[in-house]
């Protein structure tokens, strides 16, 4: 039996979770690497 | 290069090169997805998956650089204990497990319309799965260090015995017989028509910036974090 498996959902699927992916990775390490310098710039007294 | 390993120096140069391979990654990051999602043509066999490859294959580079980071930092601080390539390699391991989970999710996106399964247990696959377990022991092991104290070449041990999955990897689909395809691209050789290449390393460059970028914000944060501690320390210490 041969699927009607349309291809173009699984590439919408391996684009949205890829960008998905990067854009929170990113995202999420900027802003705790902001948070982390803030924190030790207020412990300095800055 | 141990100039480097010093934290004052470090900073002033992590300063400006964080924001620019991140925001020079997002830009080559986006051509290259632009250009696989509405301009690559459809391969003669796999027909339109072949746009997966595009963020499959830099994923997976990552992946397995992101281990081989991890083990080059962990030998530097093994032997020459600087604590700067102790934090790469902690900051490395969250990129590496990322790209190395979007490796196997779009590698299994791209099975199930051209294998016909969404998984198979052969060796890649299956190297590739064990190296995703390998991140999370090895950011389970650097939290618990450096949350309950102990040493730190405890995780960098682990880092570099765990380092001999990467040459596995690398040969699997030489050394057994799989449905993974063997490697299309080896050192000065390549079996991929340009059409398809130059979007393809665009995109290696441009996850390869991203990764950097998230490395070195990883680093700050992960350095900060020890500066505030032992500041924290200092005040209790000079209060009683």
């Amino acid at each position: 039996m041969r699927e009607n498996l349309d291809q173009w959902d699984y590439v919408i699927a391996c684009y949205a979770i890829g960008i998905l992916t990067i854009l929170v990775m990113v995202g999420w390490s900027w802003l705790t690497m902001r948070a982390a310098e803030k924190r030790r710039d207020k412990a300095r007294g800055k | 290069m141990h100039g480097f390993a010093n934290p004052k120096r470090f900073l002033s140069l992590a300063k400006w090169l964080t924001p620019l391979l991140l925001v020079s990654g997002l830009i080559l990051t986006s051509v290259a997805l632009i250009w696989g999602l509405f301009y690559l043509p459809p391969d003669r066999l796999m027909g339109d998956t072949v746009r997966i490859l595009i963020v499959h294959v830099p994923s997976a580079w990552l992946g397995m650089g992101g281990w081989t980071a991890i083990a080059i930092s962990s030998l530097v601080f093994l032997v020459w204990r600087h604590p700067l390539a102790s934090l790469a390699a902690q900051a490395s391991a969250l990129p590496g497990a990322v790209f190395t989970a979007l490796c196997l999710i779009t590698g299994s996106l791209w099975a199930r319309p051209t294998w016909g399964t969404w998984w198979v247990w052969d060796g890649r696959v299956t190297s590739m799965l064990v190296l995703l377990f390998l991140y999370f022991g090895y950011m389970a092991l650097a939290q618990t260090v450096s949350r309950d104290g102990g040493s730190s070449r405890i995780p960098a041990i682990f880092g570099l015995v765990g380092a001999i999955n990467i040459p596995i990897i690398n040969r699997s689909v030489v050394w057994w017989q799989s449905l993974h395809q063997p490697p299309s691209i080896t050192i000065g050789k390549s079996a991929i028509d340009n059409a398809f290449l130059v979007p393809m390393l665009i995109a290696v460059l441009g996850f390869s910036l991203l990764f950097g970028g998230v490395v070195l914000a990883r680093m700050r944060a992960l350095l900060a974090d020890v500066q505030t501690e032992a500041r924290l320390r200092r005040k209790v210490a000079g209060a009683n």
